[in-house]
């Protein structure tokens, strides 16, 4: 399992991420290495087997349908690192 | 020498605040005191609240006075992994991308321990959002092992367990996703549990792997670890995981004993490149388990040696989904950009975020992207019922499994920060036990040669903590772990 550099900037679009020249090249070469490490599992076979997503089952757990106060805005925006009113302000979107 | 009073476990120091022999405040003072003294040196915290701790310190004392203690607990000075949200008080996972953050709220679990009268000394260091084995990926510094301080003491919750193991403080919270209670405690003579998977409340925890993410005490004596859970195991309606099952009286089974019980040791558990001392103590703690009663039986795991696969799958993915919220909106660092939103999130989370943390969101978001999530996420989902089923059927067998916490003793800092599976692979006895969603412990169980500490650890049923622990006390009554601390 080899990455190319294309491969290595199409992830680190999708997950936001600006990477520097030697990163792409670093990244490239420990992921290509991981991925590798996990092509094991094609080994095991796993026809019929359900996937797990939570090991332990949990229904029912959907509490009343009851409002109770939340957070008062000031303090939610206490870390924001620009805001306007009781809004968090980011830099311009649309010209 | 007369014993300090930080030599005390939590519950004989919970016996003399009871018995007024004792102040929190003297508690937490000799806690402040030892810090002082040594952290400059093991570097476990990353902030202490004398202040904090010190008026909740006074508070307790004044309960105790009036004869109106809110738990056991209360005046017993404990830290927290940075990965708690705390009410005022900074709160980083050891990103820089979360410097200066000051959470407005605490985690259930904190407030729990508030509500239980705990002085909390401070915030202790951990790797990046909890991605690392060691504490050297914090992005401020790393902590040293008080054993030997040119070695790590695990991780991720690294600082936790290096405060406990320095008696910089009586107990200690962290969070363990693949091992990082468990890894850390057996690297530092200390007692660390990972509970079912939700027994404890996440809410207000930071997220790594919410399948898989669990918190935990660590602490110097088993009995220690039990009456810390105990505080802490509560169903939690603002967490959907939360488990309502009815919580034991850990504390009151505790002394019972192993006889009659059936333990398996798993062969998958003992391979090639581990190290034969652990290999020896370990081998060496079952049999005298089975000198107390118990009936040690060969069991299979056999999907073991997918596990590190499958982890290094679901982990990631599930990181890069919950790290998404890292976008320098609403809290947190915020890189300034010419060119609009979109640049500012690119350039907030390139210089926000560590080198392991970017390589785990690159890895969980291929292993998620079109096209190769059948491949890769959902195998790995398949692979993980099979772990899981592996347990299920052992447990049909034996009551609780024995295994090596960590295939070595603390290595070197530095030593495997170059080659990330080689670090990877420091979690392959603790990953399996995350995956299928069943509590394990670690409980100390020896030293190298060279002075190192050696972990044993127990696995359990699903929500059958109250055996593991019995388990671990039955051992540990006949050593003194507790009894023995580093030189500082």
């Amino acid at each position: 399992m080899k990455l190319s550099l294309d491969e290595v900037r199409h992830v680190a679009a999708l997950a936001r991420l600006s990477l520097t020249a030697e990163e792409e090249e670093r990244y490239r070469h420990q992921l290509s290495a991981i991925l590798e490490a996990m092509e094991q599992l094609k080994a095991v076979s796993t026809e019929n087997v359900e996937p797990t997503s939570h090991a332990i089952a949990v229904e029912g757990l959907l509490r009343e349908d009851i409002v109770v106060p939340s957070m008062d805005p000031q303090k939610a925006l206490a870390n924001a690192p620009a805001k306007v009113g009781t809004s968090f302000a980011v830099p311009k979107i649309i010209e | 020498m007369t014993p300090e009073i930080i030599d005390l476990s939590m519950l004989e120091l919970s016996a003399k605040l009871a018995r007024r022999e004792v102040s929190s405040v003297e508690a937490t003072r000799d806690c402040l005191g030892r810090i002082e003294r040594v952290d400059a040196k093991v570097r476990a915290f990353l902030r202490v609240d004398a202040k904090g701790a010190l008026a909740a310190a006074e508070a307790s004392d004044a309960r105790r006075k009036a004869n109106a203690p809110l738990s056991p607990l209360d005046g017993v000075p404990i830290a927290l992994k940075d990965i708690f949200l705390t009410e005022g008080v900074e709160t980083t996972a050891g990103s820089r991308i979360l410097a200066g953050f000051i959470p407005p709220y605490d985690a259930t679990v904190v407030a729990l321990l508030k509500g239980a009268g705990l002085p909390i000394v401070g915030k202790a260091n951990q790797d990046e959002f909890a991605m690392g084995s060691s504490t050297e990926l914090s992005a401020f510094f790393p902590t040293h092992n008080p054993w030997d301080l040119t070695r790590a003491p695990g991780g991720s919750s690294g600082g936790s367990a290096a405060a406990v193991a320095s008696r910089e403080v009586f107990g200690a919270l962290g969070t363990d996703t693949g091992g990082s209670i468990r890894q850390p405690a057996a690297l530092t003579n200390t007692v660390g549990i990972k509970p079912t998977y939700g027994r404890v409340s996440r809410y207000g925890v930071i997220a790594f792997a919410s399948s898989l993410d669990q918190v935990g005490p660590i602490t110097r004596t088993v009995a220690d670890a039990a009456a810390l859970l105990q505080a802490i195991a509560v169903h939690d309606p603002r967490d959907s995981t939360s488990s309502t099952e009815s919580v034991p009286d850990y504390l009151s089974g505790l002394e019972g004993g192993v006889a009659g019980m059936k333990l398996g040791v798993p062969r998958e558990y003992f391979v090639p490149g581990m190290d034969p001392e652990v290999e020896q103590a370990v081998r060496s703690a079952a049999a005298e388990l089975e000198k107390l009663g118990a009936k040690i039986i060969d069991v299979s795991l056999p999907h073991t040696r997918f596990a590190l696969a499958t982890y290094y799958l679901i982990a990631p993915a599930e990181a890069s989904s919950n790290l998404a919220r890292y976008d320098g909106v609403r809290y947190g660092f915020r890189a300034l950009a010419a060119g609009g939103l979109r640049e500012m999130y690119f350039q907030t989370r390139a210089a926000g975020f560590g080198p392991e943390v970017k390589r785990r969101i690159m890895l969980g978001t291929y292993a998620l992207s079109a096209g190769y999530y059948d491949a890769y996420y959902l195998k790995a989902q398949k692979v993980r019922t099979l772990i899981r089923r592996d347990f299920l059927t052992a447990f049909e067998q034996v009551d609780a499994i024995l295994s090596p916490t960590s295939p070595v003793t603390a290595f070197k800092l530095g030593e495997k920060l170059e080659d990330p599976l080689a670090m990877y692979l420091m979690d392959i006895f603790t990953l399996p036990c995350n995956l299928a969603g069943i509590p394990g412990m670690s409980v100390p169980c020896g030293f190298s040669k060279a002075g190192l500490p050696i972990g044993l650890q127990i696995l359990g049923r699903h929500f059958d903590e109250a055996r593991v622990l019995r388990i671990g006390r039955a051992f540990e009554r006949d050593h003194d772990f507790a009894g023995r601390a580093p030189k500082l």
